[in-house]
């Protein structure tokens, strides 16, 4: 919005501040001004301003007039809205409000035998033609520029009839059901009987608050005109403008609420302009009220304010004094209140018509403190006794980021939404997937049920840029349900590719493959105080394996019983599908699961002083024998100097059977309280060969 | 190395052990001034304290065994000596170790990178986020969460939102399919704002409240170099008796000189949000210019970060229905919020917000 220092400057001669300065105290004020253009000498400077639509009253050159006298306590001059003396009038003008819901006043004053001209000159006085040419508003003619200086100057709509287009009188009415009318911008419209329509006693005339209409339009043969100046409710204007797609500077003000006493003087401001290339009034003005809308606007009833509630909630100011009464009166009075003194410092506020966003007590302390200046109040930190708590599960999230950051994977943030195909392709529960009502795209159609299609996504995005080597994971919510009831749940995906986090000149580098991630998963785990956690697969005629995996690399993991989620390499399908070229690694674990379960509380052991004694055993093994079948085998063992076995290297031999292959065992055996003797050690190896040999491994010779 | 046999000792009084004794030091020291490798310290050791064919051991199942009992005890003490003797001159002979020329053979290029293990980033914002929260965890707040999908009721209708409120319409919010038919309130959508969690917090905690609430939120938004359509907020609620508007001024302030810096200023704008009244805009100080005006923050000095005000009783009224004790009368407070993204994006020069949700491994690995 366009607003000219010089133009605000004839309603405030005593403004005491140059226009930078009243520029930056409007915007403190939250009459925000965003550029200020100086227009050369004697012409002021022009504001670009952005007005809150909560402050649609200030949306206006007098409107904002109004906050500077208020601001600096300086005088507002009160607009000229002196006429000629009317002619009588052989009857009154007939106006009816039919739709009393939805027009609150409607004012006619009929004016004969104008002249319409593309003239300004009429107006010098208010310089109309000056701000015009600064404004660079275009001039159309004296009837339509009367109506746009009164919009600038106050905000009120008003609009001009070509009175002798109007049969009968005036009835603000809803339309009727095939009604026509051709608006202004030349379009015939087919009303709908929620329209509300300014209409003579044959027709529509005009949209009521929204645009006129043509045939009743002034023209340059319009010779005796009915100035319409009214209130119309802000919903009724709002649905008539929605259903026709428009939106002028009439709707714009009503449908945020208009001025309910501002007719009389908008009318009588456009009509001295009409008349002033001659002309005169006929009869006095037609003012029909609803009372029941004015009650609700410009006859609200007053309410209560005391000096105790507003420093209650606004607190101390940088000046010792505080908010004081005087404040309180001269911020109010200044802005258009009527204050009536109730109690020691208490009052009973009467408020503005063109104020309707402000209606409570709270409302009124706003005004004193943002007319007050926001930076005049001071800092103070409030008294604090309680203590902070945190979120249950804050310690095991950072657990399991901190392990996945450490295993060299990157946090990512993912879309909250996926498609219906990824969300088929990856959702837990199959068919609980929620559907947006207004997705922002095909892409993003649903509410992600799993972290993965996130995960491929940006794998995919990184490996098209040629970014070879990949690890991310995400912490995140996914959804499930319906759409009557969703429910979200703490997820964790990663996801990974090309070659390990390593980075070095001297070693060679390593494609990460599937049991690089499963350490990440194992490390997680080890986070948590378990006593069973295991990996296990299931045959693809299950159906039980998630549809994105490779069925033969892939896991499920579970802990305490609990299914916690699924990893391994993306099923070959899926990678061909998004043209994924390099092995890809991913998988999902339910944090709503894991974090069900205790941290692990670390717990210090008594070290052996004794000397441990390690044994490598070369084991020969047919290829259905899992490790975890040797590695039961040795724990069921119990033996407590058997401290520690694992898989040193396995290995396909050519030397072999074809269904043979070579593990290489490392056994550790220690005492807590003795040097092991030689005996010992030969009974306990004993053992583990027995064991093994029971699990289907033979000992290489 | 010496090669002389252990003499068979005659006589075993103390000048004849001595003159011995002196003997076999002397070619103990003669032998050990002559050890240049490692291999011939190790050949010196094996020659003299060799368990089984050492000199040592020699002298003692000879000597000491022939020795008459009276004479065991001199010969005793002169053997421990000569063997402390001896060891000290290994020990001497060892630390020698190898000479320069051997140690220079195994020099290394010690300008070649260092092997690195990769760790992971945190995300930018994931970052920034709890850099807020710990700022406001100081001053008494703890965190509050909730749903992302939330009902019409908690994300608009008791933020105080009118019904006709552009935000309600779904040119603005994303909302879950199929809801035309419930009642207004019942709704589902993508929540907004984190404001939601004031009011769930609210009906579960009489006063006072102190929480910070971090969160994901959406709307229905264009995309562009700034404005996505997920992005994270955290906001900020306070409610007890005699909260004042300097109270939430004070706050907001220490929290800005602690989240940039002791030098940074704030400055407070009017502004309207439904749910607070008074309301305001929050502009701190240019963090790259100290305020002297520069590209950053359009020549103004001035960079635009939060918004916030005093919450409105309306609310208050909404959260009276299950805890009484917020009565407007009686106790007041005041809300705050931020976007993370614009702070994530001021902090670490970053032009383009899609970058945040890309998954970029290049972009990522920037905040190791």
């Amino acid at each position: 919005m366009k607003i000219l220092t010089k133009w605000l400057r004839a309603y405030l001669p005593e403004l005491p501040v140059d226009d930078a300065q009243l520029a930056e105290d409007l915007t403190l004020r939250g009459i925000a001004v965003e550029g200020i253009f100086d227009l050369g000498p004697g012409n002021g400077s022009l504001y670009e301003m952005d007005i809150t639509t909560n402050r649609v009253d200030a949306m206006n050159h007098y409107g904002i007039a109004r906050e500077a006298a208020a601001i600096y306590g300086v005088p507002l001059l009160p607009l000229d809205l002196t006429l000629p003396a009317p002619q009588p009038a052989a009857a009154v003008f007939p106006v009816r409000i039919e739709a009393e819901d939805a027009c609150g006043r409607f004012t006619a004053r009929v004016l004969r035998s104008i002249t319409v001209t593309d003239s300004r000159d009429w107006f010098a006085q208010a310089e109309v033609d000056t701000y015009f040419r600064l404004l660079e508003q275009k001039k159309i003619s004296s009837a339509v520029d009367a109506t746009n200086f009164v919009w600038l100057a106050m905000g009120q709509p008003t609009h001009a009839f070509d009175l002798d287009k109007i049969e009968g009188g005036i009835i603000v009415r809803r339309a009727r059901k095939g009604e026509k009318l051709k608006t202004l911008d030349g379009i015939e419209r087919t009303l709908d009987p929620e329209d509300l329509v300014v209409a003579d006693h044959a027709k529509p005339l005009a949209l009521a608050g929204v645009m006129g209409g043509w045939d009743s339009m002034i023209t340059p043969a319009t010779k005796n005109v009915l100035v319409e100046a009214a209130w119309f409710e802000p919903m009724a204007v709002r649905r008539t403008a929605r259903r026709h797609g428009l939106h002028t500077d009439a709707s714009h003000r009503f449908e945020r609420g208009a001025d309910f006493d501002a007719a009389p003087a908008a009318s009588a401001l456009v009509s001295r302009i009409l008349l002033a290339a001659g002309g005169s009034i006929e009869g006095d003005l037609v003012d029909v009220r609803v009372p029941a809308l004015e009650a609700r606007t410009a006859a609200r009833k007053p309410i209560a304010l005391a000096l105790s509630e507003v420093q209650r909630i606004l607190g101390k100011t940088v000046d010792a004094e505080g908010i004081t009464a005087a404040t309180v009166e001269g911020v109010l009075a200044a802005l258009g209140c009527t204050l009536a003194p109730a109690a020691t410092d208490a009052w009973s506020v009467t408020l503005p018509s063109w104020r309707l966003d402000v209606e409570r007590e709270i409302d009124l302390i706003e005004e004193v403190a943002r007319v007050y200046g926001y930076n005049r109040f001071a800092n103070t930190l409030p008294a604090f006794g309680g203590g902070v708590t945190a979120l249950p599960w804050v310690q095991a999230e950072a657990a399991v980021r901190d392990t996945l950051r450490a295993a060299g994977f990157h946090e990512a943030i993912a879309s909250t939404f996926c498609s219906a195909a990824d969300a088929a392709l990856t959702a837990p529960q199959p068919g609980l997937v929620v559907p947006l009502g207004n997705p922002l795209s095909e892409e993003a159609g649903v509410l992600r049920p799993s972290l993965v299609p996130g995960m491929l996504a940006m794998v995919a995005g990184n490996l098209h840029r040629d970014v070879s080597d990949v690890r991310l994971f995400e912490v995140g919510t996914v959804f499930s349900g319906t759409t009557d009831k969703v429910d979200e749940r703490p997820a964790l995906a990663f996801v990974a590719a090309g070659q390990l986090p390593e980075q070095s000149p001297l070693h060679p580098a390593r494609l990460i493959d599937f049991h690089d991630v499963k350490g990440a998963v194992e490390q997680i785990l080890a986070r948590f105080q378990t006593r069973t956690v295991y990996f296990d697969r299931f045959p693809p005629e299950a159906g039980l394996t998630p549809a994105w995996l490779h069925p033969y690399r892939s896991a499920r993991v579970v802990a305490e019983g609990t299914t916690v989620g699924w990893f391994g390499q993306l099923h070959p399908h899926e990678a061909a599908a998004r043209k994924l070229k390099d092995a890809v690694l991913l998988g999902e674990l339910y944090l709503d699961r894991l974090y069900k379960l205790p941290l692990r509380k670390p717990a210090a052991r008594e070290l052996s002083r004794f000397q441990p004694v390690r044994r490598d055993f070369s084991l020969v093994l047919d290829q259905s024998i899992a490790w975890e079948e040797i590695d039961a085998a040795l724990a069921a063992l119990n033996v407590p100097e058997i401290v520690d076995w694992r898989v040193r290297e396995v290995f396909r031999d050519a030397k072999l059977g074809a269904r043979d292959y070579s593990l290489l065992l490392g056994v550790t055996f220690q005492a807590a309280d003795r040097t092991l003797r030689d005996e010992e050690l030969q009974s306990y190896q004993a053992q583990v060969i027995a064991a093994v040999n029971k699990a289907g491994a033979r000992l290489r010779s | 190395m010496t090669t002389e046999a252990i003499p068979t000792l005659m006589a075993f009084d103390d000048a004849s052990l001595n003159q011995a004794f002196a003997a076999l030091e002397q070619q103990a020291r003669a032998d050990a001034a002559a050890l240049a490798t490692p291999d011939a310290v190790e050949a010196f050791r094996l020659h003299w304290l060799g368990r089984k064919q050492g000199r040592l051991n020699e002298v003692s199942s000879r000597w000491l065994k022939a020795a008459p009992p009276e004479a065991k005890k001199a010969l005793g003490q002169r053997f421990n000596a000569l063997k402390a003797i001896v060891e000290g001159l290994l020990d001497a002979a060892s630390g020698a170790g190898p000479t320069d020329a051997t140690l220079a053979a195994e020099a290394i290029d010690i300008t070649l990178p260092g092997s690195r293990r990769l760790t992971g980033a945190e995300h930018p914002i994931t970052k920034t986020l709890n850099e807020i929260v710990s700022v406001f965890a100081a001053l008494g707040y703890s965190v509050g969460v909730g749903p992302e999908v939330e009902t019409d009721f908690y994300n608009f209708e008791c933020m105080n939102f009118p019904p006709g409120h552009p935000a309600r319409d779904t040119q603005d919010t994303l909302v879950v399919a199929n809801q035309e038919r419930r009642a207004q309130r019942d709704r589902l959508l993508l929540r907004t704002h984190t404001s939601p969690v004031q009011m769930r917090t609210m009906e579960q905690q009489p006063p006072p409240v102190r929480i910070v609430i971090p969160g994901k939120v959406h709307r229905n938004d264009a995309q562009d170099a700034t404005h996505s359509p997920i992005f994270h907020q955290v906001e900020g609620l306070c409610v007890d008796t005699n909260i004042t508007f300097s109270d939430l001024k004070g706050t907001l302030d220490h929290a800005m000189k602690a989240l940039f810096g002791s030098s940074v200023k704030t400055r407070f704008f009017p502004s309207f949000f439904p749910f607070t009244e008074p309301s305001a805009d929050v502009q701190i100080s240019c963090i790259f210019c100290g305020g002297k005006g520069c590209r950053k923050c359009k020549h103004s000095g001035w960079i635009e970060l939060l918004g916030c005000g005093m919450v409105d009783p309306a609310v208050f009224a909404f959260a009276q229905e299950k805890q009484p004790a917020y009565d407007p009368k009686k106790i007041s407070g005041f809300a705050f919020g931020m976007g993370v993204e614009r702070i994530a994006m001021m902090k670490y020069g970053i032009s383009e917000i899609d970058q945040f949700y890309a998954g970029d491994m290049r972009f990522l690995g920037q905040f190791a």
